[in-house]
């Protein structure tokens, strides 16, 4: 486990919500932010504040330098090989529609085949039906083990070569599942398929390393691993990125501008049209400074502690089933669940109730809620911050709301 | 951490009651008015079949999934549109909606039941399971429908 003293890096935590200490368990739909991400942006604000990439004055060059150096710490944070591999975008959406509309467009012709799972977020399913429907291509899911994991065998049998593009989340955001990127990617090689991966849910939490996985393409966002809300990051193998097209068009992208013809900045501004998240790169590269004094490995490792102690905690509870893999090893720190007929939605106001914040919904994954058979579920995430205390007041809550239930019923 | 006055509010017996025992809970086969409805944010959904005959609601029946506060709602809604006008029907879903709002409204209108859903608008997160069923209604028979 982590050392405690970390939540006192974020000043949001230290507060009461319906008279009972805040216990914040939905760090996988938004983070909460340490003082020096704050600090990085409100600096930013209050001394550097500029347009980049042109001004020849004093605070030009500093925004500059701010937004470029956060370039270089995404690049060192995922290890890829060079900086120009590294676009900025609003989020892991923007990212995966960049892909979707640039690369696939040109690259994806009628009946060739776009292969995603059943486990997707929805910013990885509907880039890729668009862009099937207006293509004539098709679209398969891997179909998924009983415990919430993909089987290499079943990834086997569902690209084929005339698989253009598979595109895979690297974590799930409802069961947690760590999926076997690399061996995938190989499978993807194999048939002439380019690997895109939807990294919201893992870079925050494990280690990554695009060199390593050897995927073509990797999304993630800043605000779920402690930056500010409305910047992401794309990277791109240089060999494709050089060959795309962009997909937003206008100033801070171009190189030369005629009346009927321009032409494009290198690598990676042209893919970075309009004044870009200056203030949010420059926060994002606060969270990675902060992610890096910690460690990814302790990060991973906490957040393991955290699962396993929850799913054990939690199994206690009767009548409560938890989704996806069994083994807390397998599974970052997202816990997926439902209360036998509480409805999630009430178990969430009950919780909140209790100070404890959770998400209730389909967490944006319809598709796999069908595949669950279920309307909706539960869901605790957890973060560098929470604690095993954090847990135990979970499960109380549980207590409380299935008491509550029973009584009314 | 036992505290559970504050859901008192929102849960009102007559609530869970509606939950527990849902009243016109069904298809009506030959109906004259289908409506679908979800709530995209959470996964709520609603299937409301009604006969309207002269302005008249002769029945309404729903099936549906979601949380007690929504399921609870559309069983109050049926209960109370059966027998009135579309008109009355109507003004009915738009004092819910004034309710919700923490607004001013009519108050010699005969909420029945309904009047326990006036917790729901102390926990804003819960504002779209009740009005769910009404904005069903209100889709089926009000002006835009077709």
């Amino acid at each position: 486990m982590l050392n405690q003293e970390i939540r006192k890096h974020f000043p949001i935590i230290e507060q009461e919500i319906n008279g009972h200490p805040l216990v914040y368990l939905d760090s996988a739909a938004t983070s909460q932010k340490p003082q020096q991400v704050i600090d990085a942006i409100r600096n930013y604000y209050e001394n550097d504040n500029s347009n980049v990439h042109r001004g020849v004055h004093t605070l030009g060059n500093r925004a500059t330098e701010g937004y470029e150096g956060a370039r270089d710490k995404v690049r060192d944070f995922i290890n890829a090989k060079s900086r120009e591999e590294i676009v900025f975008t609003r989020g892991t959406t923007t990212a995966l529609n960049l892909v979707a509309q640039s690369y696939g467009s040109a690259n994806v012709g009628e009946g060739d085949e776009i292969v995603i799972t059943y486990m997707e977020h929805h910013s990885n399913i509907i880039p890729w039906q668009q862009l099937a429907k207006a293509k004539g291509a098709v679209l398969k899911y891997i179909d998924l083990e009983e415990d919430g994991t993909l089987s290499l065998d079943k990834v086997k049998e569902t690209i084929t070569d005339r698989t253009k593009i598979v595109s895979v989340m690297h974590v799930s955001n409802v069961l947690g599942t760590i999926n076997p990127i690399k061996e995938i990617t190989e499978i993807a090689h194999a048939h002439g398929a380019v690997m895109v991966v939807d990294g919201a849910q893992a870079a925050p939490h494990i280690k990554v390393d695009v060199q390593s996985l050897d995927c073509d393409f990797y999304a993630f966002s800043g605000h779920k691993m402690g930056g500010p809300t409305g910047i992401g990051v794309l990277y791109g193998k240089k060999a494709l990125l050089n060959k795309m097209e962009p997909v937003e068009f206008g100033g801070e992208m171009i190189d030369f501008v005629g009346l009927h013809e321009s032409t494009w900045k290198e690598l990676p501004w042209k893919f970075e049209g309009g004044t870009p998240i200056i203030a949010g790169a420059i926060g994002l590269g606060a969270a990675i400074d902060f992610l890096e004094e910690i460690g990814l490995d302790h990060i991973e490792r906490h957040e393991h502690d955290l699962a396993a102690y929850a799913m054990e905690k939690m199994s206690q509870v009767e009548g409560l089933t938890i989704y996806g893999p069994k083994n807390a090893e397998a599974r970052a720190g997202v816990v997926t669940f439902n209360l036998s007929d509480v409805h999630p939605h009430d178990l969430a106001t009950v919780l909140d109730m209790h100070g404890v914040a959770v998400r209730a919904g389909h967490h944006c994954a319809q598709p796999l809620m069908k595949w669950l058979d279920v309307s909706a579920t539960a869901r605790a995430s957890f973060y560098i911050y929470n604690t095993k205390e954090d847990v135990d007041r979970l499960v109380d809550g549980l207590q409380v709301a299935k008491e509550y239930f029973n009584e009314v019923n | 951490m036992k505290s559970t006055k504050n859901l008192d509010q929102l849960y009102r017996s007559v609530i869970m009651d509606h939950y527990k025992t849902p009243r016109n809970k069904g298809v009506i086969e030959k109906s004259s008015v289908t409506v679908d409805m979800n709530n995209p944010t959470c996964g709520d959904v609603i299937h409301l079949t009604m006969i309207v005959e002269d302005d008249i609601v002769q029945d309404a029946k729903f099936e549906g999934e979601g949380c007690s506060i929504s399921m609870a709602s559309a069983s109050m809604m049926t209960q109370m549109i059966k027998g009135k006008s579309v008109e009355d029907a109507l003004k009915l879903a738009q004092t819910i909606s004034e309710i919700m709002l923490g607004n001013e409204y009519d108050k010699s209108i005969d909420l029945g039941d309904v009047e326990a859903l006036s917790g729901v608008a102390k926990f804003p997160a819960r504002i779209k399971c009740a009005t769910l069923a009404w904005k069903a209604m209100e889709k089926g028979v009000g002006p835009d429908s077709e």
